[in-house]
């Protein structure tokens, strides 16, 4: 066993060795380096072959048609080209758009902007299990509401979100609904024949394809219009101009490809070693896990030790490589946004661990880990006055703190 | 981010962590930080009758960083009278442990620590 060991799976992923070989393939002049676009000779006929056949792969993972599939840098571009493609293309219809508060910052910063340009944007608060209440959202729909966005998993604490039942809701009100699925392509099953969406966001880098190639997905039926974001040769039917990248999207197309035939397998496998995991944790007094239990994906345990700061944590399990809710390590101070839009105190907000499993987890690597942790809480503890507060029967919430 | 060694070695072998009577008329006590904000620094002294630190404890919630500044002015006070402990600067605890600057939060926060014991002590006399 290698360390440090690599538990930040959400983060990014390693690109799976056979996503890389399909890559390289399509780089040097022995290789498939043509311009898709150029349509006058070989060359150019076979980069775009490969370009159909990895939007085929794309669009089969979650059935849908290829020509729905327009390739981005990436999610966050994929987030920004919903968004605010739809906000300019349909502005006169109305200028109010709905989306939660724990959704990534590509969506929350896209939606900012769009307030500066006249937008109004309503921010559902979730339930403490970080799920959004259906009449919560009901609710906040307008007569001139024109985009709910919502994220089917979240990247810090891995609750899934009923995407089905919302897009029964935005449909029925003729809302476009867009769904960040960065985090969930590749580990939950996507059926767009099944679900009413319009508009779906993803990456290939967090299923073991590589950094610098997402998609959105635009659909045709009901046809979704967009303002184009990048302008240029007019490349993905104008929605997206820019050279396509040949080799990024070979590669997300065969990352895509791979998550169909393994994602079963894998799950099994990873919500394996992801109980074993809580099981081994849970035992240590005062530990909170973030987020619903069941409606989760696999490979996500987000946790709280309380009265632990995350950071120095997260400094005792150097060989673990794991990601923390607490923001001390920027200057704002504040805990993760997400934990506290559940409505987690502070000491537990600051006091949360992400770990996110996949592929290449092991039971050994689990097992280290769970050993690593139960030894260094304790030694935490007793340097923390919080503990020894806690111990002694002090309320905590109810000191007068002078926040600095 | 990359700790310094220094910072790794205090929050590794941490110098007098623990606690005192807080009610003893001769400790003084510090507690600075919040919750809310990711670190609570609790520094004690126990000053003789001639004004000198004769002890000092620590108990840190923080980050690394937060538990380094506070071990290392434990090792600073021990033996100053109070007059020259209050007169410990957080630029002097930074510079000794190589705090990046979104840790130099971390030094002032000692600062306080040591200034709010002093205070703490004081008031019982």
């Amino acid at each position: 066993m290698k360390t440090p060991i690599y538990f930040d799976y959400s983060a990014t992923t390693p690109v799976d060795k056979r996503v890389a070989k399909k890559m390289c393939d399509c780089l040097t002049e022995d290789g498939n380096f043509g311009n898709p676009a150029s349509s006058s000779h070989e060359f150019g006929w076979k980069a775009e072959e490969a370009v159909d056949q990895a939007r085929k792969d794309v669009a089969d993972l979650i059935n849908a048609n290829p020509k729905e599939i327009v390739f981005t840098s990436g999610a966050t571009e994929s987030d920004n080209l919903a968004i605010k493609g739809v906000a300019h293309f349909y502005h006169k219809k109305g200028k109010h758009i709905v989306t939660c508060k724990t959704e990534h910052k590509a969506v929350l910063d896209t939606c900012r902007q769009l307030e500066r340009e006249g937008y109004e944007v309503t921010y559902l608060d979730p339930e403490d299990t970080g799920l959004i209440d259906l009449d919560t959202l009901k609710a906040a729909l307008r007569d001139d509401t024109i985009l709910v966005s919502i994220m089917h998993v979240n990247n810090e604490i891995g609750v899934i979100q009923d995407i089905k039942a919302i897009g029964e809701i935005t449909r029925e009100r003729k809302i476009l609904f867009h769904v960040d699925a960065a985090q969930s392509a590749g580990k939950v099953p996507i059926d767009m024949d099944d679900l009413k969406v319009d508009l779906m966001s993803f990456s290939a880098h967090k299923i073991y394809g590589p950094k610098g190639i997402g998609a959105l997905y635009v659909s045709r039926k009901p046809r979704v219009r967009l303002e184009a974001q990048m302008h240029g040769g007019g490349h993905e039917r104008g929605m997206r101009s820019g050279t396509l990248a040949t080799h990024q999207i070979v590669g997300m197309g065969e990352a895509f490809r791979l998550a169909k035939e393994e994602m079963a397998a894998d799950n099994e496998r990873i919500r394996m070693l992801r109980d074993r995991l809580l099981k081994g944790l849970e035992g240590i007094e005062e530990t909170y896990v973030n987020g619903d239990i069941d409606q989760r994906v696999p490979h996500n345990l987000n946790i709280s030790f309380n009265f632990v700061e995350g950071e120095s944590l997260i400094m005792a399990l150097k060989e673990l490589a794991v990601s923390s809710g607490s923001a001390c390590t920027s200057a704002s101070l504040e805990p993760s946004y997400v934990l506290r839009a559940l409505g987690r105190n502070d000491e537990l907000a600051h006091s949360s661990i992400r770990f996110s499993l996949g592929r290449f987890t092991t039971e050994e690597e689990i097992d280290y880990a769970i050993a690593k942790i139960n030894d260094n809480i304790g030694k935490l503890r007793e340097l923390s006055p919080l503990w020894e507060m806690f111990k002694d029967g002090i309320d905590i919430s109810a000191i007068e703190w002078n926040a600095h | 981010m990359a700790y310094s060694e220094k910072v790794i070695d205090h929050y590794e072998n941490p110098r007098n962590v623990g606690s005192m009577d807080k009610d003893d008329a001769n400790i003084g006590t510090g507690m600075v930080g919040a919750p809310a904000c990711g670190d609570v620094m609790r520094l004690q002294i126990k000053v003789s009758d001639d004004g000198v630190i004769e002890d000092a404890k620590f108990k840190t919630y923080g980050c690394g960083s937060a538990i380094a500044s506070s071990s290392l002015l434990t090792e600073w006070v021990k033996g100053k009278t109070l007059d020259e402990a209050g007169m410990i600067k957080n630029t002097e605890i930074a510079n000794e442990l190589e705090l990046p600057p979104v840790k130099i939060h971390c030094s002032v926060l000692a600062e306080d620590a040591i200034k709010a014991a002093i205070d703490d002590y004081k008031s019982k006399k």
